[in-house]
């Protein structure tokens, strides 16, 4: 049963992606998008990380999406079509990245990972907070502000960038 | 873990995810689009993390770390990229990267 859901949220995910990079039309790409990345969030809550998927869910599909949205609408006519590359570069570039994916999934099929047999307790959210916030080695605090920092960084750069120039 | 499914095939999905984002951001030449290849790139990424912390070490939460800085990084790494493009379509009125070619200096 896990394995037909698997299956089914594997191809949902590399189907669309597929669409998105070769979309005609810049806004049913982004929709693509969302949607592969519904389904990594798919995959997240079947491996059991439920926090991680419902973070996917909505810095993903509730913000970045939403973003991309936005940029397409106030810079590109809605139906507007994209420049197509043309044959001879898609062809390099699509022999250039099947090489590339031979190369790493023979190296990932070959390599032999010692799984587990993963314990059935879920992971509570309050683990993750309590080892985010903890002190002590292996605790996370320190990259944790950092990221606070940045995003607060990224905000004041995000708001100064697209004001412009003060005459303008 | 999913029951039934082995490391190897969820990697399997994440290397081809990569790939296809690694193609669209090749052969792309709006920067919308080359910002949303790179957004698949990251993902992939997410995915290795997670998988190897379930399948491998079920017992800590470092990869769930590592995924949330990534998603963090990765949202502000767009809010900027964009409020650059919109404002680059001021300056240009496009947003092709062979249309882009001038530095400040």
């Amino acid at each position: 049963m896990e394995r037909i859901f698997f299956y089914l949220f594997a191809s949902i995910i590399i189907v669309f992606a597929l669409a998105s990079v070769m979309s005609h039309k810049i806004l049913r790409a982004v929709i693509y998008l969302l949607f592969s990345l519904l389904g990594i969030a798919a995959l997240y809550f079947m491996m059991d990380y439920t926090f991680l998927g419902a973070i996917q869910m909505a810095v993903y599909a509730g913000g970045i999406i939403i973003l991309f949205i936005f940029s397409v609408l106030l810079v590109h006519h809605v139906e507007g079509e994209l420049e197509q590359p043309t044959m001879m570069r898609r062809l390099l570039m699509g022999s250039a990245s099947l090489l590339g994916f031979g190369v790493v999934i023979s190296i990932i099929l070959n390599h032999n990972f010692v799984t587990v047999n993963a314990s059935a307790k879920s992971t509570e959210v309050s683990e993750i907070g309590k080892g985010l916030l903890s002190y002590e080695s292996g605790g996370f605090i320190l990259p944790f502000e950092v990221i606070s920092i940045l995003l607060l960084a990224a905000m004041i750069g995000a708001i100064i960038i697209s004001k412009g120039r003060k005459n303008v | 873990m999913i029951a039934n499914v082995s490391i190897y095939e969820i990697l399997t999905v994440s290397t081809l995810l990569f790939f296809i984002g690694l193609y669209g951001f090749l052969t792309r030449k709006n920067l919308i689009t080359l910002l949303m290849s790179i957004e698949l790139l990251l993902n992939a990424s997410v995915i290795n993390f997670v998988v190897i912390n379930k399948y491998m070490f079920p017992d800590f939460l470092q990869g769930v770390y590592f995924s949330i800085f990534i998603i963090a990084v990765a949202a502000s790494e767009t809010a900027l990229a964009i409020s650059i493009i919109i404002n680059l379509y001021r300056l240009k009125v496009s947003v092709n990267v062979d249309k882009t070619e001038t530095m400040k200096y």
